[in-house]
């Protein structure tokens, strides 16, 4: 009973500031919570809600430009913004663990894992170094790591996204600590890879009754790992609750907001008409990096429809974007070719006419770095304009100013701005308006939602379907996430290792029966039910039984 | 190991192309320098005859594409031909010279590299403090005055006002180490000065460039105190870009003396180059000229050869 009492955890009115433009801003504003002995805590939210900094401020960290302004963290009865370092530095590893986002970046690429693993168990005298590295191994064992015996005697670029996510939870694990902070352990991985780490993280947590914090952005993992969660919004909590009760009766508007954002649906569109030429199309492209023994790309052919979207899904690795190479002429294909209104185009981006360049546009995942950081709204969207149909002056500006409305943006108050006074949503808009301008046939967009918050994502969707219907546009549309491809495609493709799997129309793929890969992939996309880890992976192993 | 020494050998082939390159345009350059020796030799009063007859005996009167490849082929062979003027083989002329050079240049490496790269780390491990800041206006200090002053300010002070070591690094042939280091001080603390700076701030920046770096964070958060996470973990990732400015300062000593020897009397390759310049013998010239070209190189080619070893994305492949 005195478990209930003394909570393992508990956070008091904390206050966290962060220094932007040289004044002190509050970042986290007044949160409180307790975690008891083997509890998991959920901790959900969008981007900028102050998640990962209350995970870190659970451990008496901050990152550098932050400060503790207020509040308080007790942990087991230690008092930790107000602790000295040398108090803080020793709980850390020991008592407290942390696994980050990506272990890919997070894994110092100049040691091997296990020596990484076993740093601070040695250091701080909880076992000799053969102890520590069987221990290691044992871990790596029950994380169902493939050669548990050998894989932590790599450097971490030899191993896979996934195992070093289970090779990072086991070296939180490695001094047996009483608290761990999972931050968004698994939204760089795979689905097919997330389930596996999903449930590695779980068990282990189960085994020895270690608390945690699960960091996500996704409600159906948050579903899956944690007995209570509490969603925050710009810094402050919205409401908290336990599992089951949140995630049937959230009492706030914002919980359901978040809870109904997968609502969105383009409308369907009649079947392409008997003998339509396609705007582009590939036939069976086979392509090759230079200096490679095998294809990155084995017969693809796919047709993109004027007014249609394909949406091409796998994993990464797959393909996709690879293709999407090829389209642009930036990987010319070794055999197969590519058609352009019923013409063929130029494998090779270099020998294409300036006509052949604007037919084929490109939206890109990551519009922070896609778009140029000098350059103001109105040399973003007026170049290609220029460049592409020779627009000057005056009607120049008429333009930019019309498509700006296009992508709702009102042109005043934008089209001198800096792509750096923009957030995340409003730069893929640039980005999208940035490929309009050219007045293509087909776009190509690359994961263009895979960087936003759900309900900004929506948005996006929402605007790209209204320009293809308006434009009458064929859009080719990257993407992992299955939901989107629900939401926006007509035609669907399942690319695995550089080749398709299974393509056809959506309703088509989506009904039973699948092709074993398409059903893999489909099955591991979570849901919000808590129990479908455990019902997915009962039914996995009845099936390979 | 086999694309290791595929690379060796490819940064090796483009050291030995580089080498070529370098050796056309030193040829070239001296070809187009006004002024004869044969004439400078034998004087304004020389006939005509006798000027031809000097011109054919040190091989003169040849086209130059000849005598290029004779020097450069000469060259590769170990053969570093003759001096026009004394017509002593170069080799005799400066293998105690190089020696001294290298000893010199050796010396001032050894108090400055790890000189250079301790105050980089002190300074990222103190970063923004008063000791930061006081190194990076000391070594920019050093750097921003001009060598021959460095080497004077020296001289008054350490020769001068406290008599502890000679104003003049004349070194006879038989010189014992102890002396050479004794004699050579002056002249290597003066490099120092000037290369610490380079190499100290390459060093700093490396480093606090990774300290923005996930990996980092998560050292930090396992508990590594400031000094584990700089001199541990980042580190060794910043071998790289730390080794490369090595090298080129490195260069530099051996290339960059001509100033300090001149100003200690030093007998090294600085001196003999001068003179020769002075003299119009343009085989030693050209020749130690080379000889400065293939020292840069190898330098370049051993700082990306350790860069390669220090990266385990290219000396383990997946």
């Amino acid at each position: 009973m005195t478990e209930t009492q003394s909570p393992l955890l508990r956070v008091e009115n904390l206050q966290i500031e962060g220094l932007s433009e040289d004044r002190w801003k509050t970042i986290v504003k007044g949160v409180d919570l307790t975690l008891g002995k083997g509890e998991v805590l959920g901790l959900i939210g969008e981007s900028g809600a102050g998640k990962s900094t209350i995970g870190l401020g659970a451990m008496g960290y901050v990152r550098d430009g932050c400060r503790f302004s207020s509040g308080s963290v007790h942990f087991d009865g230690i008092e930790l913004t107000g602790a000295d370092r040398e108090t803080r530095r020793n709980l850390r590893s020991t008592r407290i663990a942390y696994v980050a986002q990506s272990a890919a970046a997070s894994f110092n690429p100049a040691f091997k894992l296990i020596n990484q693993h076993t740093e601070f168990p040695v250091r701080r005298g909880v076992m000799s170094r053969e102890d520590a590295q069987k221990d290691a191994i044992d871990l790596y064992r029950q994380l169902q790591l493939p050669n548990p015996e050998e894989i932590g005697f790599r450097y971490p670029h030899q191993v896979s996204g996934g195992q070093l996510q289970r090779a990072m939870t086991a070296m939180a694990m490695a001094c047996r600590p009483d608290l761990i902070i999972f931050d968004e352990p698994t939204t760089a991985l795979d689905v097919t890879t997330q389930i596996e780490v999903l449930s590695a993280i779980r068990n282990i947590v189960e085994e020895f009754g270690t608390s945690a914090i699960y960091i996500t952005h996704d409600l159906a993992v948050v579903a899956q790992m944690a007995d209570r969660i509490m969603v925050l919004r710009h810094g402050a909590e919205v409401e908290s609750a336990d599992t089951a009760t949140m995630l049937n009766a959230p009492q706030q508007d914002y919980t359901k907001s978040l809870w109904a954002v997968r609502s969105f649906k383009a409308a369907a569109k009649p079947a392409v008409a008997e003998g339509q030429v396609p705007v582009v199309s590939l036939r069976n492209v086979t392509a090759q990096y230079p200096g490679m023994s095998k294809p990155v790309l084995n017969d693809v052919s796919i047709d993109f429809h004027a007014g249609r979207t394909v949406a091409v899904v796998g994993e990464s690795g797959s393909g996709k974007s690879t293709t999407a190479r090829s389209l642009m002429g930036l990987l010319p294909p070794v055999s197969g070719n590519m058609v352009l209104n019923g013409a063929a185009l130029a494998p090779e981006f270099r020998k294409r006419s300036k006509a052949e360049l604007q037919a084929v546009q490109m939206i890109y995942q990551m519009a922070d770095t896609a778009l140029n950081p000098k350059q103001r709204i109105r040399d973003i969207i007026g170049r290609p304009m220029t460049y592409y149909r020779g627009l000057k002056g005056k009607q120049l500006t008429e333009e930019i100013r019309a498509l700006l409305r296009d992508i709702e943006l009102e042109p005043d108050q934008f089209i001198n701005r800096l792509p750096s006074e923009l957030s995340g949503g409003q730069k893929q808009r640039i980005g999208i308006a940035r490929a309009l301008a050219a007045s293509p046939r087909l776009v190509i967009c690359d994961e263009v939602t895979s960087a936003l918050d759900q309900l900004v994502a929506e948005g996006i969707l929402r605007l790209l379907d209204k320009l293809q219907r308006e434009h009458d546009l064929a859009y080719m549309f990257i993407t992992h996430d299955i939901s989107t491809v629900r939401a926006i495609a007509d035609e669907v493709v399942v690319m695995q290792h550089g080749r398709i799997v299974e393509q056809g129309a959506k309703a088509q793929i989506f009904t039973p029966p699948h092709a074993p890969y398409t059903d893999l992939l489909l099955s591991s996309v979570p849901e919000m039910d808590p129990g479908w880890l455990d019902r997915v992976l009962a039914e996995r192993v009845a099936q390979s039984a | 190991m086999h694309h290791l020494l595929r690379l060796f050998v490819q940064r090796l082939a483009l050291g030995l192309l580089t080498l070529f390159v370098v050796s056309l345009v030193i040829f070239l350059s001296i070809e187009l320098l006004p002024g004869d020796v044969a004439q400078q030799v034998l004087g304004q009063s020389a006939t005509p005859e006798n000027l031809a007859a000097f011109r054919r005996e040190l091989g003169l009167d040849q086209p130059a594409h000849t005598r290029y490849l004779a020097w450069f082929g000469g060259f590769l062979q170990g053969d570093l031909g003759n001096s026009l003027i004394s017509g002593l083989p170069i080799w005799d002329l400066i293998s105690e010279r190089l020696y001294n050079t290298f000893f010199l240049a050796g010396f001032a490496a050894l108090i400055s590299v790890p000189l250079a790269v301790l105050l980089g780390v002190v300074s990222a491990l103190y970063r923004e403090t008063l000791l930061d800041k006081s190194i990076n206006v000391a070594t920019l200090t050093a750097i921003s005055v001009p060598e021959f002053f460095v080497g004077y300010i020296l001289v008054w002070l350490f020769a001068v006002e406290f008599a502890l070591f000679p104003s003049i690094a004349n070194l006879s042939e038989d010189a014992s180490l102890g002396d050479r280091i004794y004699r050579t001080f002056l002249p290597a603390l003066t490099l120092t000065l000037i290369v610490t700076a380079h190499m100290m701030r390459m060093t700093r920046a490396s480093l606090i460039n990774l300290l923005a770096l996930p990996y980092i964070e998560m050292a930090q958060l396992k508990g590594a105190s400031q000094r584990r996470l700089i001199v541990i973990h980042a580190l060794p990732n910043a071998i790289a870009p730390i080794v490369t400015v090595i090298a080129i300062n490195l260069a530099y000593l051996i290339v960059g003396v001509v100033i300090v020897e001149v100003v200690f009397v030093y007998p090294g390759m600085g001196q003999l180059l001068v003179d020769s310049v002075a003299k119009r013998d343009f085989t030693v010239v050209q020749t130690a000229c080379l000889l400065f070209a293939a020292t840069y190189i190898l330098f370049n080619l051993a700082s990306d050869l350790i860069s390669i070893a220090s990266n385990p994305r290219l000396l383990h492949r997946k």
